[in-house]
């Protein structure tokens, strides 16, 4: 095929679609197919044609192809640059694995870069150099993580045990095992736990007021909640120490409140937004006042992407260290009363635990972190789970 | 907003649409009046931070001056002579590595899913993310202290023996073995590591968002996947990397526990050598002087709270004028 044959136009016909390069990643273009070709023909022509002479076969172009050449430009680039950094370390005497990784990648990627440019354009080996940096920055972070997650597992697995569960610290010191984290269990779920049936429902009602009332402060509120979304965990417990200076977990709960009330606010407010509007527009054409339209058709519609935004809230709130210990401080006993005295939770446990010199209380810190990982984690699940569950029901009404 | 329904009328001349709001029910004002007051809890909120935080402020203020509290870089206790500038810097310098860390992480990373990673493994990395930007600092601070600290300290060394150009990376001139731990690199860098899921799980969000035709159109041409990159979903993606780069700051900026637990203990002097002990943080100075303050020092450390506040509001609002102009253009 010729670029003489291409550029008649007549060539984007049905038998000729297979010379077409394209990278089909969703069916949308494959459908659109005879209006597009039409389209697309005048723009592409040469391009297409350029194409053509370099690439003989007529099958599609995918765009992560592996063929036997790149294979080798690989393997090329990867043994000199073993090579070179081999050879650099027993000149320069720089010991480690990681020197060896960088000094590996930095050459990997230069020889690489010379070697495609050898036999094809700029942008090909630009293309090929950014491959391989970002499938680095992928196995950085993913190995990160994993580090993350493997080592509060592997720390924390050692003193998390069904008696961890159960007790509080009042027998166990630095030194004596036994004691536990059940009194910093109840003192978090009682202090998220009151965060929660207050934030909650005013966040809502906010989103309510400000995307579905649209009242005149509207414009005013939006602009602190965003100004609130920014306010450091830290001032919100200095905050409410400055209004009660004295410890108890109802307190914490104050402080956790404020800072879930912007994040899911504004979250609400995004959910809302994705309720169509046909919705409403039907209910009050069928006379319904506002109240009913919100509370009858809005909520019930917008239901599990605003208990999304709860749970998602509440994960936050359940780790907030330094605004709980410096509203309910921390305690050894149990205390199931949130009104008053210090009050343990699970973060404040961990944080009092790692800080001391004490192998044995370091592991309780450890088991903590663990178990505080699990429930956000658990949250997290849920969250998606619903989340999921109730876009799979909107998109099927 | 709702598109309003025709109102009800014998006269086809007064058919003027009417909005939901024109003729409430009692109900409906009872509906109103819940959400008017729960709308403004949140101005309760701000005008109490306003107002208990400065007047709790006071004190320290009165006895130091304002002007000192804010260039002066000291916090005597005994004495009761406070200033925050060294915190101030610290908390920047803090915030600014964690940033040039996680920035070019979390971009990788959000390319890396939508892109380049198989769309099974590309989902599955999503939630993944999505979930640890949920985890708590006090893991990540944890973690950053008992395992990453110690892989950090030769790469310390190594730095300091080796940039010794760059200023930043050179030793103070003090004599004795330099101590490499509680710097403002490797508390930056823990807090890099906390942020990158934020930042990546925002970016990736508004990347996603790309008309796939557009996408396609790049490929379609014959550009290479960097090019598709390159020219279609960065310049998409732009005002969205921006914003969640800002999201980040701020979080960088009010990390508490984290910079805490890899600090140990905070320096009040700005310190230029960011790979050596000697880091300050106003949020992490809160929470480590918070427990044994005097009343004096206590008004210190909200005063200081504030000016954490004042910096992370800017950055916020910042972050929104950016944001609104880069959209706007492109």
């Amino acid at each position: 095929m010729t670029s003489a044959d291409i550029s008649s136009g007549e060539v984007l016909t049905d038998e000729a679609s297979g010379a077409v390069p394209t990278m089909l990643r969703g069916p949308a273009t494959a459908r659109k197919g005879p209006r597009r070709r039409r389209r697309v023909h005048s723009v592409t022509s040469e391009v297409v044609a350029d194409i053509q002479d370099s690439d003989d076969d007529d099958s599609p172009r995918s765009v992560g192809r592996t063929t036997s050449a790149v294979v080798v430009e690989y393997t090329l680039a990867t043994l000199t640059a073993v090579n070179l950094v081999v050879a650099l370390r027993m000149l320069l005497d720089w010991g480690g694995l990681l020197s060896f990784v960088v000094l590996f990648l930095v050459s990997f990627i230069c020889f690489h870069y010379a070697l495609v440019r050898q036999s094809s354009t700029k942008e090909l080996a630009a293309d090929r150099m950014t491959t391989t940096l970002i499938w680095v920055i992928g196995a950085l972070v993913v190995a990160s993580l994993m580090w993350i997650f493997g080592f509060v597992a592997l720390k924390g697995v050692k003193q998390l045990r069904p008696g961890f569960l159960v007790r509080d610290m009042r027998t166990a010191g630095p030194n004596t095992p036994g004691g536990g984290v059940l009194h910093s269990m109840v003192g978090s779920f009682e202090q998220v736990g009151i965060a929660a049936a207050f934030a909650i429902p005013v966040s809502i009602l906010t989103a309510v007021y400000l995307h579905e009332l649209e009242g005149r402060m509207a414009r005013a509120i939006r602009f602190i909640v965003e100004g609130l979304a920014g306010l450091p965990s830290i001032v919100a417990g200095l905050l409410i120490f400055s209004i009660w200076p004295r410890y108890a977990g109802i307190h914490a709960a104050e402080a956790l409140a404020i800072l879930m009330i912007p994040t899911v606010t504004r979250t609400s407010e995004e959910i809302l937004r994705t309720v169509p509007d046909s919705l409403r527009e039907a209910a009050l054409a069928l006379g319904a006042p506002q109240w009913r339209v919100v509370t009858r058709v809005v909520l019930p519609t917008a239901k599990s992407g605003l208990l999304t935004a709860s749970i998602l809230g509440i994960a936050r709130a359940i780790g907030e260290t330094a605004p709980v210990l410096l509203t309910a401080f921390d305690s050894k006993f149990m205390n199931k009363n949130p009104l008053k005295e210090p009050q343990s939770s699970l973060p404040t446990f961990a944080y009092g635990n790692i800080r001391t010199q004490s192998v044995l209380q370091n592991d309780r810190a450890w088991a903590a972190a663990l178990l505080l990982l699990l429930f956000v984690l658990v949250l997290f699940t849920m969250a998606r789970w619903i989340g999921a569950r109730g876009a799979k029901r909107l998109g099927r009404n | 907003m709702v598109a309003p329904p025709v109102g009800f009328s014998d006269d086809p001349s007064n058919d003027i649409p009417i909005r939901p709001a024109d003729n409430p029910t009692v109900g409906d004002r009872i509906f109103r009046v819940i959400c008017v007051a729960s709308a403004s809890v949140a101005l309760v909120i701000i005008a109490a931070t306003a107002i208990f935080l400065l007047n709790k402020s006071r004190p320290a203020l009165a006895k130091t001056g304002v002007w000192h509290f804010f260039t002066a870089s000291v916090w005597n206790a005994a004495v009761g002579d406070f200033g925050v500038l060294g915190l101030v810097i610290g908390t920047i310098t803090i915030a600014t590595i964690a940033l040039i860390v996680a920035v070019p992480l979390a971009v990788g990373m959000a390319l890396f899913v939508n892109e380049y990673a198989p769309p099974r493994i590309g989902r599955t990395l999503t939630a993944v993310i999505d979930l640890l930007a949920a985890v708590p600092s006090l893991i990540f601070g944890m973690w950053g202290y008992f395992a990453f600290k110690n892989h950090l300290i030769p790469v310390s060394r190594w730095i300091s023996d080796h940039l010794v150009a760059i200023p930043f990376f050179r030793l103070s001139n003090a004599t004795g073995k330099p101590d490499f731990t509680g710097s403002s690199m490797i508390a930056g860098l823990v807090v890099g590591m906390m942020i990158v899921p934020i930042i990546t799980s925002v970016s990736r969000d508004v990347m996603a968002r790309v008309p796939r035709e557009q996408c396609e159109g790049a490929l379609a041409l014959g550009g290479s996947r960097w090019a598709m990159i390159r020219d279609v979903i960065l310049p998409y993606g732009k005002s969205g990397v921006v914003g969640a780069t800002m999201l980040g700051f701020g979080r960088a900026l009010g990390e508490t526990v984290a910079v805490a637990l890899v600090l140990q203990n905070i320096s009040y002097q700005a310190n230029p050598h960011i790979v050596q002990h000697g880091a300050g943080s106003i949020a992490a100075n809160i929470f480590l002087r918070f427990g044994e303050a005097s009343p004096l020092e206590l008004s210190a450390l909200v005063a200081s709270g504030v000016a954490l506040m004042a910096l992370t509001f800017t950055v916020g609002f910042a972050a929104r004028r950016v944001v609104a102009r880069t959209t706007r253009f492109s």
